[in-house]
């Protein structure tokens, strides 16, 4: 009806800008659909690349659909592909990175809360000076550090160890988790914690009633930033670990620019899918909170 | 006593996390600069001889290609990535009723390892099985696309990845961006008859100076610290072909056994970084506290 009304409109003007907003419309859809296939394409390609059977792969196009469904690459780039002279896949890495990512999840982050409790809250002189050097240790190139901590690590009996790993990231994560919840807590006014010292509350008492029962949101962006961060690291990860406890991101390179025997893309695409896995899974449960962290670690600053 | 205690408890809280960022920051820079200072090799060395290091490190091919590299990698990396975040900001803006998922499908590479884009780029930029069979499947026997094993373009392939990756991001920095500008003023332009063009590019895009810097800042940080890509894509390779400083410190200090060389790269690579950020982040503190 609201058809035969428009088409019957008195001015042919109106008919004509109307006409180019449906034109210039469909066009921002056929745009907006192109750029969405562009950031798709990678992924389809790797999905129907590691169900394909090398024999499809050579005589197939990149971007057709497998011909027949084989589980076969996965099975293989879970537990039977090559990361160097270790034949089982990329299992027992996949363990090191769960085992190395947890750890230094919740220490970093319940480090990064205590302190943004602090800096937020608890004024001293001198706090604003700390709280500007652990935002400039945020942005130093970690090459910097690599050569020191070998050493150190060394001193402390932790070299290519997992508990070395998770050191190294607990310490660098500081930085970016203090200025998350500083950057939370700093709106909370300032009344709360003075009522609660009038009732008799102290420092941990009034951290652990008052300010971590406000704290869940950030808590959950921080986790995430974190876990993101742990887990898709790989300089660290090359650095500081050796045959047996490297991480995934790591194990995976090794699969994929392994130089013996044939190249079987069908399983190099598994494996960076395995590995992709659980940060693209956060991503599309919680990706309101992955933006959010996103954003404050660059616009906040 | 304990009224002490209650007074200075928020300050031992604090401690150990500041020393530890006093040591393994701090302690560490003034440590590999002192070492880029040395003739170390092998093993540290501690005494000091001048800027031998910084000499040789200028003098290397290798290192020239390095940050060659960096600055090709560098520009047409933020460029094209903040051209075609605010391009997907703006599209998205038009008040379009997929916006929930396509923000989410321009976004989710930004969750992913580089190491896992490296692999996939890696493959579809393959010469033999890649992007070129394909087109030469479609009948364009001739087409030619080698950019990966060919030395002069294969820096490209890390810019096309690197873009991929990061564009998203920028487009979610924008499109925030876009809609913190006063409704009022858009709707004033509106009824003024002004054209949408001119409000984007005469009041909207002026007003994000800020959001531009900051993807600037942090587009260019990731260019700088750019490792794990080049390593998954080209290794680095052909020959030196795609090194850049973060791979170049990384082959000198683990398979080269060069210390110093290692030491006085990574010492360049943190004056790049601060000569960009530090101007930023003491603005950003300044402005915090007035």
């Amino acid at each position: 009806m609201s058809d035969f009304a428009a088409s019957t409109d008195p001015t042919s003007l109106t008919k004509q800008s109307n006409f180019s907003r449906i034109a210039l419309r469909w066009l921002l859809y056929v745009l907006l659909g192109v750029f969405a296939l562009y950031y798709l394409m990678p992924l389809f390609v790797m999905v129907t690349t590691s169900l394909k059977s090398l024999e499809e792969i050579r005589t197939g196009s990149l971007v057709s659909l497998p011909r027949e469904i084989t589980f076969d690459a996965w099975a293989t780039a879970w537990s039977g592909a090559c990361t160097g002279i270790q034949c089982e896949g990329l299992k027992p890495f996949f363990w090191n990175s769960i085992q190395l990512a947890v750890p230094a999840v919740i220490l970093s982050t319940l480090f990064g809360a205590l302190n943004g409790y602090v800096i937020a809250q608890w004024q001293f002189r001198g706090a604003n000076l700390i709280f500007s050097l652990m935002l400039f240790g945020c942005f130093i190139p970690f090459q910097v550090v690599l050569l020191p901590m070998a050493r150190v690590l060394g001193i402390m009996g932790l070299a290519g160890t997992i508990p070395g790993l998770i050191f190294v990231h607990v310490i660098y994560g500081i930085g970016f988790t203090t200025l998350f919840f500083r950057n939370y807590y700093v709106t909370v006014p300032h009344e709360l914690v003075k009522a609660a010292k009038v009732d008799g509350a102290g420092f941990f008492r009034t951290f652990w009633s008052i300010f971590m029962p406000l704290s869940l949101p950030i808590i959950v962006v921080t986790v995430i930033w974190q876990f993101t961060q742990i887990w898709n690291d790989f300089l660290f990860g090359v650095s500081f670990s050796q045959a047996g406890t490297q991480p995934v991101t790591v194990a995976l390179n090794n699969i994929v620019n392994s130089t013996t025997g044939v190249k079987e893309y069908n399983v190099d695409m598994a494996a960076a899918i395995i590995a992709a896995l659980p940060t693209l899974f956060v991503y599309v449960v919680a990706g309101k909170y992955f933006i959010r962290g996103l954003t404050a670690g660059s616009v906040k600053g | 006593m304990s009224e002490w205690l209650e007074r200075h408890v928020p300050k031992m809280v604090l401690a150990p996390s500041f020393i530890a960022i006093l040591l393994f920051v701090y302690g560490f820079i003034v440590w590999t600069g002192w070492v880029s200072l040395t003739r170390s090799r092998l093993l540290p060395k501690y005494d000091i001889v001048g800027f031998i290091q910084y000499d040789r490190l200028f003098d290397s091919p290798r290192w020239d290609t390095a940050m060659n590299n960096l600055f090709i990698f560098g520009a047409l990396f933020i460029v094209i990535s903040m051209a075609l975040g605010l391009l997907l900001a703006i599209l998205l803006d038009q008040k379009v009723r997929t916006e929930g998922v396509l923000r989410t499908i321009y976004l989710y590479p930004m969750a992913l390892s580089l190491i896992v884009t490296g692999t996939a780029w890696k493959w579809i930029l393959n010469p033999g099985l890649g992007i070129e069979s394909v087109i030469r499947g479609w009948g364009f026997e001739s087409f030619r696309f080698d950019w990966l094993v060919n030395p002069d373009f294969a820096i490209y392939t890390v810019v096309i990845a690197g873009v991929w990756q990061a564009s998203g991001f920028v487009m979610a920095l924008f499109l925030a961006g876009l809609r913190s500008v006063d409704e009022e003023i858009i709707k004033a332009a509106q009824v003024d008859g002004i054209p949408t063009v001119r409000i984007y590019s005469a009041i909207i895009i002026p007003s994000m100076a800020p959001i531009f810097l900051s993807a600037f800042i942090v587009l260019a940080h990731l260019a700088i610290k750019s490792f794990d890509l080049v390593i998954a894509l080209t290794g680095g390779g052909p020959g030196y072909a795609t090194d850049l400083p973060a791979t170049y410190m990384y082959a000198l200090a683990f398979s080269r056994g060069d210390i110093g060389q290692a030491a006085s790269s990574a010492m360049v690579m943190m004056m790049v970084v601060f000569a960009i950020v530090v101007p930023y982040l003491y603005s950003e503190l300044r402005a915090k506290n007035v």
